[in-house]
């Protein structure tokens, strides 16, 4: 059964209706500045920005993947291929010249690491939503991924607390390309790949809309920005997990034997202010910065879609394997695609192609879970 | 049920969370925060990234 997408008519906000919100965004960002500091009001409109473009260009990571693999449609995979190379041209020299100040997306390639991105992949076509995906769909009003969100945090509170497990299992060292040998690999890499999805997609798929190219450009400028305030590339996931490790605390859960959540770094988080966490703030602005925008189209009237009661639970389980595959693979579209490759970590190239694979199931579970029609 | 519906409940859901957490984490405090850009101050990065390898056991 497919979703309900007929358009209620609406008429968009006013001028001053759309200058009180634009002035009420400034005060809340100057507001955090003020109180937190100056750092964490710039990651929460740079989030913002993230959600904005994303949302504004509906540009994504899902959906291009979708459309490579259903309809041999090329251009949003390059698109993305395209963002991530003009990081790395910034991130690598960053890294080469700043010692600790900036660090890298940098994991291990490992057993868990390779069979979560593949969970994550699949997952990820079921809820038609990466970490960023979700969050800005939650946010311009999918019921799907807003429903999926909050069981995407519980997933990634739970695959970090078992975190250490999965990765005693089997894990290489740490292995990240540096340097310009390591950027031009890199950057080779990336062509590579375009090359291989210019000559697998349909004729003329290679063309980029523009919109897409505008998306590139707002979504590589912050990226890079992102990484000069914070001294590390954008994530998602970790954020997510967080939420929840805070609220079970709250509720009076003893995390100690967790050696993750128990490790001095993350319990200090647990405790500190989560407007001081680098990924929760990017991760509000996304939600905030998408619900901006669907706003601002007056898009907001549209009924959500109606699925079957099989399709909301499969939405649920899929959510929970979001959140859990994503600490094993030590990130998402975002953590490890685009900052890993793009940062130079070898485990962004291997998160890639099992998540691709995962995909591609996901793709064809998608009509048997009631998400859509059976082709 | 419309789009504006989730809109407004994942914001309000936001909004409290934020709110709850406020009130029972450590007090904020800008003079004691980090520099606006971490490239440049001199100051190793300390945030928590999801690619972060987990503790050694």
């Amino acid at each position: 059964m497919s979703a309900t997408t007929t358009a209620l008519p609406s008429s968009p906000p006013g001028f001053m209706s759309r200058s009180a919100v634009l002035v009420a965004v400034a005060a809340m960002l100057l507001g955090l500045a003020m109180v937190a500091g100056p750092r964490y009001g710039a990651l929460l409109a740079i989030g913002m920005g993230f959600g904005l473009a994303l949302e504004g260009f509906r540009f994504g990571f899902t959906g291009p993947w979708r459309r490579m693999i259903l309809n041999r449609d090329a251009s949003g995979l390059l698109a993305q291929l395209i963002c991530i190379a003009i990081v790395a041209l910034f991130a690598f020299p960053m890294l080469a010249n700043n010692g600790a100040e900036i660090k890298g997306a940098h994991a291990p390639i490992g057993l868990a690491m390779i069979g979560g991105a593949f969970v994550f992949g699949a997952s990820m076509q079921i809820v038609m939503g990466c970490g960023s995906g979700t969050l800005v769909n939650a946010g311009s009003g999918n019921a799907v991924a807003a429903l999926a969100l909050p069981f995407f945090a519980i997933g990634s509170f739970g695959g970090a607390y078992h975190l250490t497990w999965w990765t005693s299992l089997g894990s290489l060292p740490v292995i990240a390309l540096s340097g310009t040998s390591g950027l031009a690999i890199t950057l080779a890499g990336l062509a590579a790949i375009g090359v291989l999805a210019i000559l697998l997609g349909a004729r003329n798929s290679w063309r980029i809309p523009a919109r897409y190219w505008m998306a590139v450009a707002a979504l590589a400028g912050l990226a890079i920005l992102h990484l000069a305030v914070a001294g590390q590339p954008w994530g998602v996931v970790y954020g997510l997990g967080l939420w929840v490790a805070k609220g079970v605390v709250a509720m009076g859960a003893d995390l100690s034997g967790s050696p993750f959540w128990a490790a001095p770094g993350n319990a200090e988080r647990i405790t500190a202010s989560v407007l001081t966490d680098v990924t929760s703030l990017t991760d509000f602005g996304l939600i905030g910065g998408a619900a901006l925008v669907a706003w601002w189209r007056a898009g907001l009237g549209s009924p959500i879609g109606k699925y079957p009661l099989r399709a909301w639970a499969s939405v649920i389980i899929a959510g929970l394997l979001l959140g859990y595959s994503s600490r094993l693979a030590f990130g998402c579209n975002i953590g490890a695609f685009f900052s890993g490759i793009g940062t130079g970590s070898l485990h962004g190239w291997v998160w890639f192609v099992a998540a691709f694979a995962g995909s591609w199931f996901g793709i064809k579970l998608r009509p048997f879970l009631g998400l859509e029609s059976r082709r | 049920m419309i789009r504006g519906h989730v809109v407004f409940l994942t914001l309000i859901g936001v909004a409290v969370f934020v709110g709850l957490d406020f009130a029972n984490s450590a007090p904020l405090n800008p003079y004691n925060a980090p520099p606006l850009f971490s490239l440049g101050s001199g100051l190793a990065a300390t945030g928590a990234h999801c690619a972060a390898p987990p503790p050694a056991q």
